[in-house]
């Protein structure tokens, strides 16, 4: 008897508090894209040659390769680890496949090979470091950020790649397009959907969130940690790779200080898009809107005329805003978990 | 006419932890089709027991066999792969991922291409806690569940994983009557099917009614293995116990006037309107289940936590709230429960962490003088006759019951009026455990207040003058420390009053 009057009221609860927990859970992606849409409806008021459609393509361009960077390193901050390596790694390897493709009028698919072999030996190495010897992993992507950049330093010698010896087959990658669309958006959306489906969809994908979100569950629940530290690692520095060739195959003219300081700009991104740097929480999708995000603010700044240095102010006090705003959520979720708890207890 | 091999063995086993031996020479055999009990006090080595099969921890000596064949767990993922499934007694979950993926990490039910098949992973979810009688939501995160069902969701997980053995380390200890009820009905039904299973449980009546064989353990060492058949409750506490040592020696004290009061004392998510009083020369034990929030309510008390509500008197003024500096000025003490992390810092030496609570009586001048600091240590030391090589060795060489010693000693150095401890006799062994027992006695008789947290329901029992339970962070009794029992702590303790009447 009981069972009869329950059930369906019951049923009915439990579907609207799914849907609450859902929106909750998508709230992030979608209050980027508000703010997105905000800050291009007011700047198009402004100044309507914002939308233009030179302007739409450049700021996808120039967000395609942070976002490469983001998803890579929401791999890594997923597991409650951090690769601050990637910036160092996108010069180093934007430098050296443009000597090596300049000095031997290489093609285009041995500077995307050699781009990917040394930015995965960089996320190797990083990944050896935490994984196996147990370091903290702030200290060691630090520490090859300088020896990257002491790298990339060492081996342009103060000299520069030129535009002018860079393949066409390459440069065409950085600018062309196929059917009006650039490659370079295109690369990024292809990796972040198939990142983002493997992530949520894979059973190995889901290790990567258990990691983050209890390391000791993880351990106990016989999750192969180091594999997938390591895994994360060696991605994140093959995806930095990638950027590195596609940032030589956008601008052309490459000298050593290229992406220097873009580790934090890429940790920003994804700590605006919803990624939790304590691990356990957010996706790809968050990451890449977050990159879009941060770009659009440079490219607005520009528009109405703002002076560049308020760029870096602006996006620190979008991370404290991303930050606040995840921690009320949590909080708020917390609560309503509990009460619903209560109400369970019987 | 020799009995098949046992499923799961484990042949003369030890395992120290530092100084600290858990294990001796431990044997044990695990049958198909047997619930098999282990028994023992807290301390005694169930716990490191069952980590030692899950391959959590590994033997300092001696043989895990398989099916009759030694093997070598490197690790938990080893253990399970040998088809050891584990409850382990504190519940670790990912908060971050659905009930259902708590379930099943790593063994999710695949679709095409190998995806995951989530509906039918929310339907076997579904399925297990109908199994169990319980209603949750297998898509909900796993953060914000209370103990209970973060229990169940271990037992669900461990079910699901159709092992040959079942280790389960109290499963019940934080389950309503019903929810115990039904744990059995799938034990049996487990047991008919073939499985070994290990139970562990602290309420004898349990072992009575589930298992075939029992194990007791105590001190780290095996006491007997022998069916259940043919044992009274009196023969296992007596195994237990064993030696006749006076684990609780107090002393009867006339309480004198009120120290401390706390009133209405709330902290939102951690507990709710609390109140109580500690007389002088009375020891008070706060009782409950591990997140009942007794921890919590003591570092807000000590104001370590800031409380949203409610006031704590001390000797009739009222205590700044978050600030344990106006704590210990008022003559509150406070030792925590994780000596290691937050009662000492290991890597100090003895002198110093001693001297820590009193630095400003060790200067000379305004420098802290080494030489007030290591007689203050030598005197200490003395009282409560601390095993140790120098004063300035690191407090981390110590032995757990001696570091505990050194905690007492650093707060009662401060002369408190009121003292706090929060699991006093937790990992430490039963000689030491009688001495901390003796000096809470004595100092209570000397007029100190004593707030004891305790989960070790014979220490509470016999230390307290009044136990003050909690659940869910609430306090749901008040009982006189000579008409308690276990029984009636435990019903307050999980909540179920009246329910099982029966």
């Amino acid at each position: 008897m009981t069972a009869l009057t329950t059930a369906p009221s019951a049923r009915a609860k439990a579907g609207r508090e799914r849907s609450l927990l859902d929106l909750v859970l998508r709230a992030r992606e979608l209050s980027i894209l508000g703010v997105l849409v905000v800050l291009v409806a007011v700047t198009a008021a402004i100044n309507p040659g914002f939308l233009s459609a030179q302007g739409v393509e450049d700021i996808f361009l120039n967000a395609s390769i942070l976002a490469l960077l983001a998803i890579g390193q929401t791999f890594v901050v997923i597991t409650r680890n951090i690769d601050l390596s990637v910036g160092s790694v996108v010069g180093l390897v934007a430098f050296v496949t443009g000597d090596l493709v300049s000095a031997q009028g290489g093609s285009m698919t041995l500077a995307i090979l050699a781009g990917l072999a040394i930015g995965g030996a960089c996320g190797l190495v990083n990944g050896l470091l935490v994984s196996l010897c147990g370091v903290p992993a702030l200290v060691v992507t630090l520490g090859t950020l300088y020896v990257i950049q002491g790298l990339d330093h060492f081996v342009a010698h103060g000299r520069q790649i030129n535009a002018a010896d860079v393949p066409q087959a390459l440069l065409d990658l950085g600018s062309g397009n196929v059917l009006g669309v650039p490659y370079l958006p295109m690369i990024a959306v292809l990796v972040m959907l198939a990142v983002g489906y493997y992530l949520r969809s894979y059973p190995s994908g889901r290790e990567f969130y258990a990691i983050g979100s209890s390391p000791e569950a993880a351990r106990l629940a016989g999750v192969p940690i180091r594999r997938r530290v390591l895994t994360a690692y060696v991605v994140s520095g093959l995806l930095a790779g990638a950027g590195g060739v596609l940032w030589l195959a956008r601008f052309g003219t490459v000298i050593a200080d290229n992406a220097h300081g873009w580790e934090l700009k890429v940790v920003s991104a994804v700590v605006v898009g919803g990624v939790a740097i304590v691990g356990g929480v957010g996706t790809v999708y968050g990451a890449a809107l977050g990159a879009l995000l941060l770009t659009t603010i440079g490219s607005v700044l520009v528009v109405l005329k703002v002076n560049s240095f308020w760029q870096d102010a602006l996006i620190g006090a979008l991370l404290l805003l991303a930050i606040s705003v995840d921690r009320l959520l949590a909080l708020r979720m917390t609560r309503i978990l509990r009460r619903r708890n209560a109400r369970h207890a019987t | 006419m020799s009995e098949p091999a046992p499923v799961l063995a484990l042949v003369e086993v030890s395992k120290a932890f530092g100084a600290v031996r858990a294990l001796t020479g431990v044997s044990l055999e695990l049958r198909a089709g047997e619930v098999h009990a282990l028994a023992g006090e807290n301390g005694a080595g169930k716990s490191t027991l069952v980590k030692t099969f899950a391959g959590v921890h590994r033997p300092d000596s001696g043989r895990i066999l398989l099916d009759g064949e030694p093997v070598v767990f490197h690790g938990p993922a080893d253990a399970q792969h040998a088809g050891i499934a584990v409850i382990y007694q504190e519940p670790t979950l990912f908060p971050d991922l659905s009930v259902a993926e708590n379930i099943f990490m790593g063994r999710q039910p695949r679709a095409a291409l190998g995806r995951i098949d989530r509906r039918t992973m929310h339907a076997r979810a579904a399925e297990l806690f109908a199994r169990l009688g319980v209603t949750l939501d297998p898509r909900r995160p796993a953060r914000g569940l209370s103990i209970a069902d973060q229990q169940v969701v271990e037992i669900a997980k461990a079910i699901s994983r159709d092992a040959k053995v079942q280790i389960m380390d109290e499963p019940t200890a934080a389950l309503t009557a019903q929810e115990t009820a039904r744990l059995f009905t799938v034990v049996r039904a487990l047991r008919e099917h073939g499985c070994a299973l290990l139970f562990i449980s602290h309420r004898l009546e349990e072992i009575f009614e589930l298992c075939q064989r029992v194990t007791t353990l105590r001190d780290g060492r095996l006491v007997a293995s022998e069916p259940v058949a043919g044992l009274t409750a009196d023969d296992l506490v007596n195994r237990m116990v064993g030696r006749e040592l006076d684990l609780y020696p107090k002393q009867d004290v006339a309480p004198g006037e009120v120290v401390l009061r706390v009133s209405r004392l709330t902290r939102e998510g951690a507990f709710a309107d609390v109140s109580f009083e500690v007389r002088r020369g009375e020891i008070v034990a706060l009782a409950g289940l591990v997140g009942a929030g007794r921890t919590e309510v003591a570092r807000a008390v000590f104001g370590i936590d800031r409380p949203d509500a409610g006031e704590v008197v001390v000797d009739g003024r009222r205590l700044r709230p978050a600030s344990p500096i106006a704590a210990m000025a008022a003559g509150l003490a406070l030792v925590p429960e994780d000596r290691r992390q937050q009662g000492l810092i290991m890597e100090m030496s003895i002198e110093r962490n001693l001297g820590l609570t009193r630095l400003r009586a060790l200067r000379r001048g305004p420098f802290i003088s080494r030489a007030l600091e290591r007689a203050h240590a030598r005197d200490w030391a003395v009282r409560f006759q601390l095993k140790y090589g120098r004063t300035d060795d690191a407090a981390g060489v110590l032995s757990g019951g001696n570091q505990q010693k050194l905690v007492l000693a650093k707060w009662l150095s401060t002369e408190p009026a009121v003292l706090i401890v929060d699991e006093p006799t937790r990992g430490i062994d039963v000689g030491t455990k009688a001495e901390v027992h003796r000096l809470l006695s004595e100092l209570a008789a000397q007029g100190l207040a004593v707030l004891m947290i305790s989960s070790d329901l014979p220490e509470v029992l016999a230390m307290a003058d009044r136990i003050l339970v909690m659940h869910e962070g609430r306090l749901t009794a008040e009982l006189p420390g000579g008409e308690a029992t276990e029984e009636s702590v435990m019903t307050a303790a999980t909540g179920r009053r009246g329910k099982d009447a029966a």
